[in-house]
């Protein structure tokens, strides 16, 4: 038992736990927006995939990582894009859209990085660029934090800030204003003038720029190649990590961080012989008794009402 | 013609999708012909490779048949993924450690994963119907467990060391499902998926429950006003739909491999969306639509393997088809000037 707390404890595994939280907190920051716009975007999976894949295509025929970076996140986009005009426009159901992207982007991506590199499992022939570390100064010299807070790679210190600002716009801004009372009750919204379409059409694509931005992570970051099915479930633990926020911005950064930390810790536990497929299932047992208490609790004050 | 507007355009999306599979294929296929006509004519070029589309079609008729009763009484659950899996696992420890005799064994295995889907797809069910907590999202949560909670049980106690893979220890004989065709591989798990197929067919259009579960699908507020209880229909139907998912799992384990090896969720829940998507919700369209599907998947292997088009092409073929099938607006504009010209006439 020594050892699993000196495992905990360690910088490394707090380092560890950032990091492994990054994509996920930015797909869950893009299921957080399309929420409260009322449009639930299952497809954050399939969008993370083909995020990771255009980014490291288009760095690798660019040679900038940067450029990589924007085509991934014009892939999220166009993505979305595309599921917001077929759910928005023409009616199709925006879960089975979600698991149309989905199917896309697992069998798609594979496809592309055949007829790219003529590989089906990685792109270890394409010589895709990596988004920088960051060492920060001052903070890396501090003890205890240093070790954690610094070196990380750019994009998790992104994710950090992206908390903050989706926090803002959501709060403080017109377009999350619009966005939340478009997802509290369309009619309403509609009735004072806002066009329920058009914002629910922004939000889905911002969820797309960051479920692609959490892709990008994922194979110019967390690793330097594209695998296949490389996210593994990360797209569904996002919308997990939203659900167990409770909707709001800071219950999304915190669930995020319990996943991230449950993923970490089923990564440095496999040493000591601790079942790690168990505990990943610990945060979605949470977000299970998470729902029903809520569930509940709804349901009594609704009924309460009706009583009065 | 109206009334054949969704037969229509199930088929006009299925058209557009292959059209531009094969727009795909010329592009990138140095003998685009060719290659059309492997992925095309493959499934039904020898007797093993029917049999490939008919094995492949029965997990498909399974989990479709259980997401078309769950879309029918409107509850969005995509749990079949995680059930299958479970309960794929559950027939497979009774296949290793339980024995019995030739035909009783079999019948518990399926019966036992059956029942395991059923208690499992009830939770969520219990927590929609009582306290409406979305079962979209506590479904997909529970495939996550369930998918957990199987690898480590397939891990840590079912694991043969002797075999080189991640994979279970073997089933004994008398477990498995019998052959019903010589030279295929097509099990008994055929008879049985039919036999449920038309069994929901008739629940569904010639009962009282069948006619509850339709109404509450249609409209749940109406049907609970109209004196129908609701919250039991909606429990009713995850157990069935759970009961059928996991029958599903118990018997793809047994009738196609003589080990669990299943390292992660098998995808069949969500292939069973799309199967209820092309079967419009009507359980007895599930036959064709799964072999559809199963006939397109092994086209597709059979022209990765012969020529140098990847079989991955299939998934962008099932997202066209998706997107176009459960678009309530495509050729809407066809229908309205359909129904115009209906008017006329008897004006």
């Amino acid at each position: 038992m020594d050892s699993f707390w000196s495992v905990l404890f360690s910088t490394d595994f707090a380092f560890s736990v950032l990091r492994v939280t990054t994509p996920i907190l930015f797909a869950a920051l893009g299921a957080l927006i399309s929420n409260k716009a009322g449009i639930v975007n299952i497809g954050m999976e399939g969008t993370m995939l083909v995020g990771a894949l255009t980014g490291v295509i288009v760095s690798a025929y660019t040679g900038s990582a940067w450029i990589g970076l924007l085509g991934a996140v014009m892939s999220g986009i166009t993505l979305s894009a595309i599921l917001a005009y077929f759910t928005l426009k023409i009616k199709t159901h925006i879960i089975l859209g979600g698991i149309a992207i989905n199917m896309f982007a697992s069998g798609g991506t594979v496809f592309i990085l055949y007829l790219v590199s003529g590989d089906k499992g990685t792109s270890t022939s394409l010589q895709s660029k990596v988004l920088p570390n960051l060492h920060i100064p001052l903070l890396q010299d501090i003890p205890l934090i240093g070790p954690i807070l610094s070196g990380h790679n750019v994009l998790t210190y992104v994710s950090l800030l992206a908390v903050a600002g989706v926090y803002y716009m959501l709060k403080r801004t017109p377009l999350g204003l619009q966005i939340r009372s478009v997802g509290e009750n369309p009619q309403a919204a509609q009735s004072v003038g806002i066009s329920v379409g058009k914002i629910q059409f922004i939000a889905l694509l911002l969820s797309g720029f960051f479920a692609a931005l959490g892709g990008a992570f994922m194979s110019m970051g967390y690793l330097s190649l594209f695998s296949r099915d490389m996210t593994a479930g990360r797209g569904w633990i996002a919308i997990a990590a939203e659900a167990l926020g409770g909707g709001s911005t800071i219950g999304t950064f915190l669930a995020s961080l319990i996943f991230g930390a449950t993923n970490a810790m089923a990564n440095a536990l496999q040493i000591l012989k601790i079942p790690s497929e168990l505990i990943a299932t610990f945060p979605y047992v949470a977000t299970v008794v998470g729902l029903l208490v809520y569930a509940i609790v709804e349901s009594k004050r609704k009924k309460r009402k009706k009583g009065i | 013609m109206l009334k054949y507007f969704d037969v229509i355009r199930t088929l006009v999306s299925v058209a557009i999708a292959l059209v531009i599979a094969f727009l795909i294929i010329a592009m990138i296929s140095d003998q685009p012909l060719e290659t059309i006509s492997i992925f095309l004519l493959g499934p039904i070029s020898t007797t093993a490779q029917i049999g490939n589309v008919v094995e492949m079609s029965i997990p498909l008729m399974f989990t479709g048949l259980s997401v078309v009763l769950l879309f029918r009484s409107g509850m969005f659950n995509l749990g079949a993924e995680g059930l299958f899996f479970i309960s794929g696992l559950v027939a497979a420890i009774i296949a290793i450690y339980a024995s019995m005799s030739g035909f009783i064994h079999p019948v518990a295995a399926i019966l036992a994963g059956s029942m395991v889907g059923a208690l499992l797809s009830v939770i969520p069910g219990i927590m929609k119907a009582k306290w409406n907590a979305d079962v979209l999202v506590t479904s997909l949560m529970f495939n996550s467990i369930l998918s957990g909670i199987g690898l480590y049980i397939l891990n840590y106690h079912l694991r043969d060391a002797a075999a080189f893979s991640n994979v279970s220890f073997k089933f004994q004989e008398t477990a498995r499902l019998a052959n019903l065709i010589p030279g295929t591989r097509i099990h008994t798990g055929l008879i049985l998926v039919l036999l449920c197929i038309v069994a929901t067919h008739y629940f569904m259009y010639h009962t009282r429950w069948g006619y509850e579960l339709r109404m509450t699908g249609s409209n749940r507020a109406f049907a609970e006003f109209s004196g129908i209880k609701t919250a039991r229909v909606i429990i009713t139907v995850h157990l069935i739909a759970g009961f059928l998912a996991g029958m599903g799992g118990a018997v793809e384990v047994l009738g196609m491999y003589s080990r669990f090896q299943w390292s992660s969720l098998p995808g069949y829940g969500l292939d069973g969306a799309l199967v209820a998507l092309l079967a419009k919700n009507n359980p007895l369209s599930v036959v064709g639509a799964a072999l559809f599907l199963a006939y397109i998947r092994i086209g597709a292997d059979q022209m990765s393997i012969m020529s140098d088009v990847p079989a991955e092409l299939v998934s962008i073929i099932q997202a066209i088809i998706i997107l176009l099938i459960s678009a309530e607006q495509f050729l809407k504009m066809w229908k309205n000037r359909q129904l115009l010209k209906e008017a006329e006439k008897l004006g």
